[in-house]
């Protein structure tokens, strides 16, 4: 009976968790597209996501686009496919690794600070000052978030694939010895227009679910310094879970059989 | 007190799982009054101010602003009853991201919709109303003192000139000198504006200093109210213990929650 109760109440407790979830992502969605919109917020956001991220998305996006070039000519060389590289690089970046990676790199950073900046908000008293100012807190402090985040990832990822590709290129080219021109045709040729869509339209999801996490784990931090931490350990984990998640289901909705 | 308050809490129930916190409050606050709040640690001064402020939704009672009923308003609505409220914190509550005459004029520019050129005047006029300087608004609340924050912090709350100024333990954390400055200047700051407040506070010394009239919080309920000369002869054991801060007697201290 001890036993069923245990499962019960974590159940009630999960079940609790996602209704709050929800409510949040309504409010938040619902605060981000009515006006008034703070653009010097968003402004702020969009700095933060996008422009001070390129720096450490640029640099995994290069060393994955290396080593992928890398790893597919050892495994294709087993059955002569090297001729491949080139198409196999661009598809996997445009694609996955370049939307993928990158958002894990923006969660880890953004989604972090962001649920430490609202958490820390919180246990200051900062947020119910924002209430006694008349001010939303979740307009305010959420709102530019998701709009930000949405926003600056496609743009993220967009630099990310391009220097994904060139990565590719610099080992096809200098290490494996690849004719220049006839790798930069093999990637032209075999890359279509859905390719690189379907990467942004990932990237703006996962956009949206860093900032929802970071945003949402920070709002409902609670018990100080302690409290803050979790806050920010919970923002990385759930949006990082989240992002494989969404991105095999789009994956499925862009690429999976009919 | 007029015969219309301009607080009036009615029955005002505030539980957290089984621990009731507030058990049937009633409080009326007149016009142009200045009601402090005293009570132990954790008898629940600050649910009570956070509840009349609309942070934390109470099970049951009334609260009415001006006679309006407040509790279970819309939050469009409770945006509109805000602008009557100016708060000073416990730590200040400054936002870390804004510059200190920022913080100072943020109810004017999100609230009052006052562009930042119109602002920054009245910001620097409130700053210099607690004593400080115009070059203090463009430091980072980072960069102030404990006394410093407290006076920004008061700043900000009258800078939109409120109809009701809160207090939330204004002087804890400060030394002597500065409390008493402190208090002086939230005398000063709401006889100037006319405002009605409200302060939450277990510093007697405050408490007698700010106060037209003291209420005693305890057990979930107002179990004395007076004019602040009473204080010191209160018919009210749990009074008089608690404003000569003895040990001994009906107030037993809770060592866990």
């Amino acid at each position: 009976m001890n036993f069923l109760a245990i499962i019960g109440r974590v159940f009630l407790g999960f079940l609790g968790a996602i209704g709050r979830l929800t409510l949040f992502t309504i409010r938040a969605v619902v605060h981000a597209v009515a006006p008034p919109w703070y653009f010097r917020q968003i402004g702020r956001q969009m700095l933060e996501i996008g422009y001070f991220s390129l720096p450490v998305v640029g640099l995994t996006a290069l060393f994955t686009g290396m080593v992928l070039a890398l790893q597919s000519y050892t495994g294709f060389a087993r059955f002569s496919a090297e001729s491949a590289v080139a198409t196999v690089v661009v598809l996997s970046v445009t694609r996955e690794l370049g939307p993928v990676i990158a958002a894990l790199m923006v969660a880890g950073r953004v989604g972090a600070a962001m649920a430490a900046e609202i958490g820390t908000m919180r246990v200051t008293e900062q947020i119910d000052a924002l209430v006694t100012l008349s001010t939303d807190p979740q307009k305010y402090l959420v709102g530019p978030r998701l709009t930000a985040g949405l926003l600056m990832l496609p743009c993220l990822v967009l630099i990310a694939d391009i220097i994904g590709v060139f990565g590719g290129y610099l080992v096809g080219v200098y290490k494996l010895g690849f004719n220049p021109a006839a790798y930069l045709k093999r990637t032209y040729d075999y890359l279509t227009f859905d390719d690189v869509y379907s990467g942004l339209v990932k990237s703006a999801v996962f956009g949206f679910l860093i900032s929802l996490m970071g945003c949402y784990h920070g709002y409902h931090s609670e018990g100080g310094a302690q409290g803050v931490g979790r806050a920010t350990t919970n923002a990385v984990v759930s949006a990082s879970i989240l992002i494989l998640v969404f991105d095999y289901v789009l994956t499925q909705i862009f690429f999976g059989p009919k | 007190m007029s015969a219309a308050p301009k607080i009036s809490i009615r029955g005002l129930k505030k539980y957290f799982g089984r621990k009731k916190v507030l058990d049937g409050v009633d409080l009326d606050v007149g016009v142009g009054e200045s009601v402090v709040v005293i009570g132990g640690s954790g008898s629940g001064k600050s649910v009570l101010l956070k509840c009349i402020l609309g942070l934390l939704p109470p099970e049951a009672g009334s609260i009415k602003i001006d006679g309006e009923e407040v509790v279970g308003i819309s939050s469009s609505e409770r945006e509109r009853v805000n602008r009557k409220f100016g708060m000073l914190f416990q730590g200040a509550a400054l936002f870390d991201s804004l510059s200190v005459w920022e913080n100072v004029a943020f109810g004017l520019i999100q609230a009052h919709g006052m562009s930042k050129a119109e602002a920054k005047p009245i910001a620097i006029q409130n700053l210099a109303a607690v004593g400080l300087t115009p070059d203090v608004g463009d430091l980072s609340p980072a960069e102030l003192s404990g006394g410093m924050k407290k006076r920004v912090g008061l700043a900000r709350a009258i800078a939109s000139r409120p109809e009701i100024i809160f207090f939330d333990e204004p002087t804890t954390g400060l030394d002597p000198i500065m409390s008493d400055v402190i208090d002086k200047l939230i005398v000063k700051c709401v006889k100037e504006l006319g405002a009605t407040a409200v302060s939450i506070t277990h510093d007697m010394k405050s408490a007698r200093h700010i106060a037209n009239r003291i209420a005693m919080l305890y057990g979930g309920k107002i179990i004395w109210t007076g004019p602040v000369a009473d204080i010191e002869r209160a018919p009210n054991e749990y009074v008089d213990q608690f404003v000569h801060g003895r040990a001994e007697g009906p107030i037993q201290m809770q060592v866990r929650a």
